[in-house]
């Protein structure tokens, strides 16, 4: 039992973190009708911020510590979310005409530009993250161990979460992307700027990536510009499980994956962890194609 | 008030208007007939900015607004019901009415709207907080011109606002749409396939065909012109 407990925080935690980086590329799914494959590059990026950026706030606020932690996280957010509004400005604006599967191709390119001139930049070799936030251990309740970087974890993923659904549901912007996802057209015959709704569509999921990206290096403190490839995927993956550009389904997506891996890394063998990810997509694909909240698109003639 | 000159448009290759003039005067209603295909829908778009012309000119109030972005548009007094009403299916009726004063900043002004709209239409004021998708197709046609009237425009251009409705719901709709023009001074350019109906409310009109306006005049002598009756007023 506790054991079991234990994997459970733990697929949580993991959870939380896949969650945040599943609502980017819902968002930009639900705007633009196409998948930013740049987006697990953007979490990388979220981490490298930090990484860079602790010395410096380290000079201004006490590191660790709960303050300097939460500059680290806000600041690195800010940064991704300007690289994010440049990504599209550059990379998709252009093509938005064009074909879809151009837009799709260039994410690819871009996901590997953002990976490779990352290496070249940051260098290959994985750098160890500072301790930006201060550890406690929480509970050792019959061998169950929770420590506070875990319920920084949930606190901040559930911080986010509010304030996204707040600003989707109360703001007029947020209306207007609502407005936009559901019809480009019809909004921008309302007056609606659909170039600033969908940057800052990409400027909101790329600093929740940011987010993702501190969070994953304060539980895993190795980080490397590769290290977005594969938590990117499984993103993706709890994405489509949630059903691709509903906000609920990407962080309901993100949890599920998240605990079923821990659990099959825990119970049956670690050897399996990254299928189990590609195996629930293909039984959701096979299931239900539309994901578990997704709705099904009508096609009008 | 609008003034178009020589406009074409085309599609990849395929032209859609090949040089269309027309004028709508301020405070008129002026309504463009024509079959499908005829180029009704491509005028609007063109017009409100969703389509760019490949030459022509078109002039709101003096000032060239041809190739500007739709938001810009808007901006300028200018509103569009867009064919098959586009309500955002996913927002309720008082969302999509506010999406519709999406450029008003004084809340004031839209609570004003907002009572105008709802006295225009009861029936909006009764589904306030229901999500627009589940309204009907007549409440659907009413909830998109209502929005389109939030923004506070000037010029309203309403595409087959008739399509797919009941006769009484066309009535409801065309009375409001009259009693908007002469109460409010609202200039509206009418597209419809429902000849009939549309020369009945308007002062003049136009005959769209394949991308040329064929014919003109005020709307009294359209709907005796022998051609006008054969061919659309189904005489």
């Amino acid at each position: 039992m506790t054991e079991f407990l234990q994997q459970l925080i733990n697929g949580l935690a993991f959870g939380s973190i896949l969650a945040l980086i599943a609502l980017g590329y819902t968002m930009v799914y639900g705007i633009l009708r196409f998948i930013n494959f740049a987006h697990g590059d953007v979490f990388m990026l979220g981490a490298f911020s930090g990484f860079y950026l602790a010395p410096k706030i380290a000079a201004l606020l006490p590191l660790p510590s709960i303050a300097g932690g939460i500059a680290v996280l806000l600041a690195s957010m800010a940064i991704c979310a300007a690289l994010g509004v440049v990504i599209e400005r550059f990379a998709y604006r252009p093509l938005r005409h064009r074909p879809k599967l151009t837009m799709l191709i260039t994410a690819i390119g871009v996901s590997l530009f953002l990976e490779y001139t990352g290496q070249f930049v940051f260098g290959a070799a994985p750098k160890s993250f500072p301790q930006i936030l201060p550890v406690y251990p929480l509970a050792r309740l019959g061998g169950l161990s929770l420590n506070s970087n875990q319920l920084i974890v949930f606190g901040v993923t559930l911080g986010l979460l509010l304030a996204l659904r707040f600003i989707v549901l109360n703001t007029k912007i947020g209306t207007a992307m609502r407005a936009v996802s559901f019809n480009p057209e019809a909004a921008a015959l309302m007056g609606v700027n659909t170039d600033i709704v969908i940057s800052f569509t990409f400027a909101l999921g790329s600093a929740l990536a940011a987010a993702a990206g501190i969070l994953w290096a304060v539980n895993y403190p190795a980080i490397d510009p590769l290290m977005g490839i594969l938590p990117g995927l499984k993103a993706f993956v709890a994405a489509v499980l949630g059903g691709i550009g509903n906000l609920p389904g990407a962080a309901l997506g993100g949890i599920i994956i998240g605990v079923t891996e821990t659990l099959v890394s825990g119970y049956i063998s670690s050897t399996y962890r990254d299928a189990i990810a590609f195996g629930v997509l293909i039984l959701i694909l096979l299931v239900k194609p539309s994901g578990l909240l997704g709705k099904k698109e009508i096609e009008k003639v | 008030m609008l003034q178009i000159k020589n406009l074409e448009v085309t599609y990849g290759a395929i032209g859609a208007l090949h040089g269309i003039s027309l004028s709508v005067a301020a405070g008129s209603i002026v309504t463009l007939i024509g079959s499908n295909g005829a180029g009704k829908t491509t005028t609007l778009k063109t017009i409100s900015g969703l389509l760019k012309p490949k030459a022509g000119a078109i002039g709101y109030e003096g000032k060239p607004i041809a190739g500007l972005p739709p938001h810009e548009i808007v901006k300028r007094g200018l509103s569009h019901v867009p064919e098959g009403r586009m309500i955002f299916a996913n927002l309720t009726v008082r969302e999509n009415l506010e999406m519709g004063a999406y450029l008003l900043r004084d809340q004031k002004i839209v609570r004003h709207e907002l009572d105008f709209v709802f006295a225009t239409f009861p029936r909006l004021k009764e589904r306030e907080k229901q999500i627009a998708g589940t309204l009907s197709g007549g409440e659907q046609q009413m909830l998109a011109i209502g929005r389109a009237l939030m923004s506070r425009p000037k010029f309203l251009m309403l595409d087959e606002p008739s399509l797919g409705l009941a006769p009484l719901l066309v009535k409801t709709i065309f009375e409001r749409i009259v009693e908007i023009n002469r109460e409010r001074g609202l200039t509206i350019l009418l597209v419809e396939q429902n000849a009939n109906r549309a020369l009945e409310i308007s002062h003049s009109g136009y005959v769209l065909e394949t991308g040329k306006i064929t014919l003109h005049g005020d709307s009294a002598s359209l709907r005796q012109n022998p051609r006008v009756q054969s061919a659309y007023l189904g005489g």
